[in-house]
């Protein structure tokens, strides 16, 4: 498979960014250092390259009842400019992917799916659209490749406005998106993000130059501590935020109850899971989300075994040093007996049992 | 931060297939990892300091580095003993990511082999070592 490059490509190689391949796409993972750009995103604002996510535009007659079929949350409420998160599950209420619906008009929906799940996603989409709507008048589901940035932090706002973005974009409240134009681009600005910050999502839906967007933020944003940031430093964010990432939080072994999405969960409706997650409801978790301290400061990865007093109790999902709160920080599933904050457990790095505490998710609290 | 513009492999040190750099004098060598090896790991978080007077084998790991990518181990160049630990870091990793060769530094380790392996490499070595390394990827 041939790597892709997003439009931004040659911006974050002239900022020397270390690159990655991640799910399909050369990504930034970092530019100098994750600390200083996990530090800047809580303190002033990030520009992040997110033009690898998945985007699938539903339209035409049956959209909401094909979406509101899939979705745990309820699609109904979608009025035109609003967002919702979701998850996608299949009928054992284990997880496909978690995912943001943008309703952009009557029958006319958008999801961002992750990056390492949009052809599923849209595998999924297309197998019930045919299952449930049949021949007659399925809606359309086409997968579009388009440039998307995230600019995240407390002066996400205040840098919008200096760039000259009309009010009407200014005053979006959080999960509301608008269609418009910035900088000469055709784009969806929606008030959502990834790292528990105040934040602007900016969908450029017709690309004409789209690089003249990032460089033109970055250089509106620098005097108040804008940073270019990458993967690295949005997967610390997502954590200290304890926003899920696929394929460690969640995946199609783990409910959406176990994740602690239940929140997300809409059970006045039908839809594809609900029997299974009804059921697991009723009958009680064996297992739980939990977050945790690690007091040596050693970094938890994925798999490592969460112990008390020496027996096995569960598995680490996310590990990582939070630089804003200076600690190490984790989640992981655990019998559900041991979840509750505060209760002592360890956890098994490379054969040595490190002291580690259940601790409340969030780490950092979403503004 | 990171140094970008710092001399990324200096002449007068020995290089080992596994990242470190040494720098010997005499019976004692100063032990740290090369520029490629921290900008590999990105942000270092955790060092795992040996022991002062702790002995060391030849390619046999003697202590660990952290960063969030992945966790680093690090190898003696010969049988040894810890002399010297550079307690820094244990409150400042990232000293190895701003100065690699001078702040940075990791341990010394007073030489107990005869000689040298010789599979040590000098500046111009590890570099070509590290461009087929990058190729092989």
């Amino acid at each position: 498979m041939e790597i892709k490059k997003t439009p931004f490509y040659e911006a974050h190689q002239g900022l020397e960014a270390k690159m990655v391949e991640f799910a399909g796409y050369l990504m930034p993972l970092w530019y100098e250092s994750v600390k200083e750009e996990a530090i800047a995103v809580r303190k002033a604002a990030g520009l992040f390259d997110i033009s690898h996510m998945g985007k699938i535009l539903i339209r035409g007659r049956n959209s909401l009842k094909l979406i509101q079929k899939l979705i745990t949350n309820d699609a109904s409420r979608l009025k035109p400019g609003k967002i919702c998160y979701a998850l996608l599950c299949n009928e054992k209420g284990t997880v496909i992917d978690d995912i943001l619906v943008y309703g952009l008009g009557k029958e006319r929906y958008l999801l961002v799916s992750n990056a390492a799940n949009a052809e599923k996603v849209l595998n999924w989409l297309k197998k019930w659209a045919k299952k449930e709507i049949g021949l007659f008048s399925p809606p359309e589901i086409i997968l579009k490749d388009c440039p998307f940035l995230a600019l995240q932090g407390p002066k996400s706002e205040e840098i919008l406005r200096k760039v000259g973005l009309s009010e009407t974009f200014l005053n979006l409240r959080y999960y509301q998106c608008k269609a418009g134009r910035i900088f000469g681009e055709t784009a969806i600005i929606s008030r959502t993000g990834y790292t528990g910050e105040d934040g602007f999502e900016i969908l450029i839906w017709e690309p004409k130059t789209p690089q003249v967007v990032w460089k033109k933020l970055l250089k509106a944003g620098r005097d108040l501590g804008l940073k270019p940031a990458g993967l690295a430093a949005r997967d610390v964010l997502r954590l200290e935020a304890g926003l899920p990432l696929y394929g460690q939080e969640l995946s199609e072994e783990i409910t959406a109850l176990e994740a602690g999405l239940e929140k997300f969960v809409f059970f006045g409706k039908e839809f594809i899971g609900k029997e299974a997650l009804l059921e697991q409801k009723n009958r009680g978790l064996e297992k739980k989300l939990i977050g945790f301290e690690i007091l040596s400061g050693r970094i938890a990865r994925p798999k490592y075994l969460i112990l008390k007093e020496g027996r096995e109790i569960g598995q680490v999902a996310s590990g990582n040093i939070s630089h804003n709160l200076n600690k190490s920080i984790g989640t992981g599933f655990v019998k559900t007996d041991f979840s509750a904050p505060g209760t002592l457990i360890e956890i098994d790095i490379r054969g040595q049992k490190h002291p580690a505490k259940v601790s409340k998710l969030p780490f950092v609290k979403p503004r | 931060m990171r140094n970008k513009d710092c001399e990324k492999y200096p002449k007068n040190l020995k290089y080992t297939k596994t990242h470190e750099w040494l720098k010997i004098e005499e019976r004692k060598i100063t032990l740290g990892i090369s520029y490629f090896a921290q900008e590999q790991l990105g942000d270092i978080v955790y060092v795992e300091l040996p022991k002062i007077g702790m002995e060391v084998k030849e390619q046999k790991m003697f202590m660990e580095i952290e960063s969030s990518k992945a966790v680093s181990k690090i190898y003696s160049p010969c049988k040894g003993k810890i002399v010297a630990i550079n307690k820094k870091l244990g409150e400042n990793p990232g000293l190895i990511n701003s100065d690699p060769y001078g702040e940075g530094w990791l341990v010394e380790i007073e030489i107990m082999s005869l000689v040298l392996p010789d599979t040590l490499l000098d500046s111009i070595c590890y570099e070509n070592f590290l461009k087929e390394e990058i190729k092989d990827d």
